[in-house]
């Protein structure tokens, strides 16, 4: 049977992130569609870190050893400054005295988890209460750091709905730093219950610094709300983002009280729905071994039939990636419905519709000067 | 085969279906463009280049495209991406070449971090480099042409790559690119060197290309080792002056040249400390290109005997 090119692009790189000890058998036309593949979904340090570890690099050719290499470098190179940022930060913030919990990529390199490995990080993401927040902005501006430039609608827009402060980035470095006090926008469906203080109070220290990460439960969780929540229109959702579940899962599930402690903060967090679609595609996709009380419990949270048949056919098309050279309606579609989704979730329609209206309204009657927040506009919701 | 091996007609067929395949240094490039003046252009200029095989692993695919079809046919404008869409604006198809060169640059400094990329000029006499790092202006690239006219190997005139596990200089001969006065001087200088059309009005001005040397596209694959650093600058009317340059001092000056030296992290710090210890370094200020490239011969020839 001839497969189609996106089935064999897929296919490709799917088998390279889960099999990488089969690279070096790749012929040279596999090597160069896979390297294209690899690189739109930021996996070529991935695929380097993994053949390093085999110690297979030697037995690639040499002009896919060199591709790989170049990336390896960047992310090396990513891992430093983001490593150094957070250093900084930690000394313009030593007076504070302010718990800080860094997330994400941060996280992953300082912890040494398994998703640093190979990983490009953009932005540095790091958390702390919000009653601190102001403080910790005030403090920063002070000490190098430069605000974004945004007009008031927007700054005012950030500040009340969404779950960070505009970025803020260093006068001399170029890392930009998003400064959480949430996991989710306000505005998200799941925002609410995502309580940012039942994370500090799990979360635990890096090497007898001040700076934290997430407990495993709340950090995969955290990963699958940035995967589900946080598309791209063109991109769909992140290939990259589900291989970090996935190697969380795998390095996490050997903690005897981790499968019980994820349940229990999906419960206490309603995340159910999310957690079900994680493991779903995470099991689907790279074969992730899953204990079937887990599965049982989550089964609770799945969507009717007919949702779920959708989700199946969209997830794939939309996480996949497709042949460079023969892109596909349809994945674009489901990228693009995906995001939708996402989108739907983040913001209610109601508020995304005053927030159009009004940004075009904005745009016939020029812009404001000074937008104030009052206390009362931060209660409304 | 070369592209000079190919018709005009196949290369044009080339450009338009599965891309041309060829080599640059120790980069594969894969280039598509249906655009028929701009297969022109490369017939002549590219000439010496190797055409490679369909099958093989591309470090750059590059695409010169017509933006749309309604602006194929009324005033031509063309795209340039690579993979992905680079940040380059459309350009009027007159000025299509320069941006050719430019985007394949662009790829290269943003990608090529498995090497250390001086931003400098080179070119190679007895198996003995000779690195030239300046900023754009300091007719750095007019040097070079002037020296791969003068029995030196032209390694580049953009790209100072070096292996950072083993410090040795990696040719990329790519076109030199000449701009304003440089191109006259060039012409007066060396009758011999085949220039391609000149083009006005791009953001650096007038633009002309070298083609490189059929030898030094033979050579392409020989390495060399750095022996001399000469941070060049031309200035109208000085004298011409040779300095020698401190170890300490030099490698400030080439660690701060190279494009990608905070990326390469140590690595580029060995790299950069063994090429300064093994080079003698020099500031060159001259005017008239005859003495400098003079003066350059007399240095090299005294450290050769």
């Amino acid at each position: 049977m001839i497969k189609s090119p996106a089935h064999h692009a897929r296919t490709l790189l799917i088998n390279a992130v889960r099999f990488p000890e089969t690279l070096p058998q790749l012929t040279i036309t596999d090597w160069n569609l896979l390297l294209r593949i690899a690189r739109s979904k930021r996996l070529l340090g991935r695929l380097y870190a993994d053949l390093e570890q085999l110690k297979l690099l030697e037995t690639i050719p040499p002009a896919a050893a060199a591709q790989l290499q170049a990336a390896h470098n960047l992310v090396q190179h990513r891992h430093t400054v983001l490593t150094w940022e957070l250093n900084r930060i930690l000394w313009a913030l030593n007076e504070l005295n302010v718990p800080i919990i860094a997330l994400k990529g941060t996280a992953y390199i300082i912890a040494k988890l398994p998703p640093a490995a190979g990983r490009f990080f953009a932005d540095l993401d790091i958390l702390v209460p919000i009653a601190r927040i102001a403080e910790v902005e005030q403090k920063l501006t002070e000490k190098g750091w430069l605000k974004t430039q945004l007009n008031p609608y927007d700054d005012r827009y950030y500040r009340l709905w969404m779950h960070e402060i505009p970025p803020l980035r260093h006068r001399e470095r170029e890392s930009e730093i998003d400064i959480h006090h949430a996991l989710l926008p306000r505005t998200s469906y799941y925002g609410t219950k995502l309580d940012t203080l039942a994370l500090f109070n799990e979360s635990y220290a890096i090497n007898e610094s001040r700076v934290y990460v997430l407990s495993p439960h709340d950090m995969v969780l955290h990963a699958l709300v940035h995967l589900l929540l946080e598309g791209d229109p063109k991109e769909g959702l992140r290939l990259r983002d589900l291989i970090d579940i996935a190697d969380l899962i795998c390095c996490f599930e050997s903690n005897s009280d981790f499968w019980e402690n994820l349940i229990r903060r999906a419960q206490q967090f309603q995340l159910g729905r999310l957690l079900y679609y994680g493991l779903r595609y995470s099991q689907h996709l790279f074969a992730i071994k899953i204990p079937p009380s887990v599965l049982k419990f989550v089964a609770q949270s799945a969507p009717n039939t007919v949702i779920l048949w959708l989700m199946d056919w969209l997830m794939p098309l939309a996480l996949l990636p497709e042949h460079p050279d023969h892109p596909q309606r349809i994945a674009a579609l489901a990228r693009w419905l995906l995001y939708l989704r996402a989108h739907w979730l983040r913001m209610p329609p109601l508020l995304l519709i005053r927030h159009l209206s009004y940004k075009s309204w904005l745009r016939i009657r020029g812009i404001r000067q000074h937008i104030e927040i009052k206390p009362q506009d931060l209660k409304q919701l | 085969m070369n592209v000079s091996d190919l018709t005009l007609i196949e290369l044009r067929q080339r450009l338009a279906t599965t891309g041309l395949c060829f080599g640059c240094g120790l980069f594969r490039i894969r280039l598509h463009t249906p655009v028929a003046s701009i297969a022109t252009l490369l017939h002549d200029l590219y000439a010496h280049y190797p055409v490679y095989s369909e099958q093989g692993i591309d470090d750059y695919r590059i695409k010169l495209d017509w933006t749309s079809w309604s602006r194929r046919w009324i005033r031509p404008i063309v795209r340039f991406t690579a993979d992905s869409p680079a940040p380059f604006t459309d350009i009027p198809i007159a000025r299509a070449l320069p941006t050719l060169e430019w985007g394949t640059n662009w790829c290269i400094a943003t990608r090529a971090h498995h090497l250390l990329m001086l931003h400098a000029a080179v070119v190679e006499r007895h198996g003995r480099g000779l690195i030239l790092p300046a900023l754009p202006g300091y007719g750095k690239s007019t040097l070079c042409a002037a020296l791969t006219h003068s029995h030196w190997r032209l390694f580049s005139d953009e790209f100072g790559l070096v292996n950072p596990e083993d410090s040795m200089l990696i040719p990329i001969p790519r076109l030199i690119s000449l701009k304003n006065q440089s191109i006259d001087v060039i012409r007066a200088f060396a009758p011999s060197a085949h220039l391609g059309p000149s083009f006005h009005g791009t953001h650096k001005g007038t633009v002309a290309h070298v083609r490189p040397p059929f030898n030094s596209i033979a050579r392409m694959n020989e390495p060399a080792k750095p022996y001399w650093i000469i941070f060049p600058r031309w200035q109208a009317n000085a004298p011409l002056t040779l300095e020698p340059i401190p170890k300490d001092r030099a490698f400030m000056l080439l660690a701060t040249n190279a494009f990608n030296y905070e990326v390469l992290g140590e690595l580029a710090f060995g790299a950069v400390s063994t090429i300064v210890k093994n080079c003698d370094s020099y500031s060159l200020v001259y005017s008239d290109l005859q003495q400098a490239v003079r003066t350059i011969d007399e240095l090299v020839c005294s450290a050769h005997d």
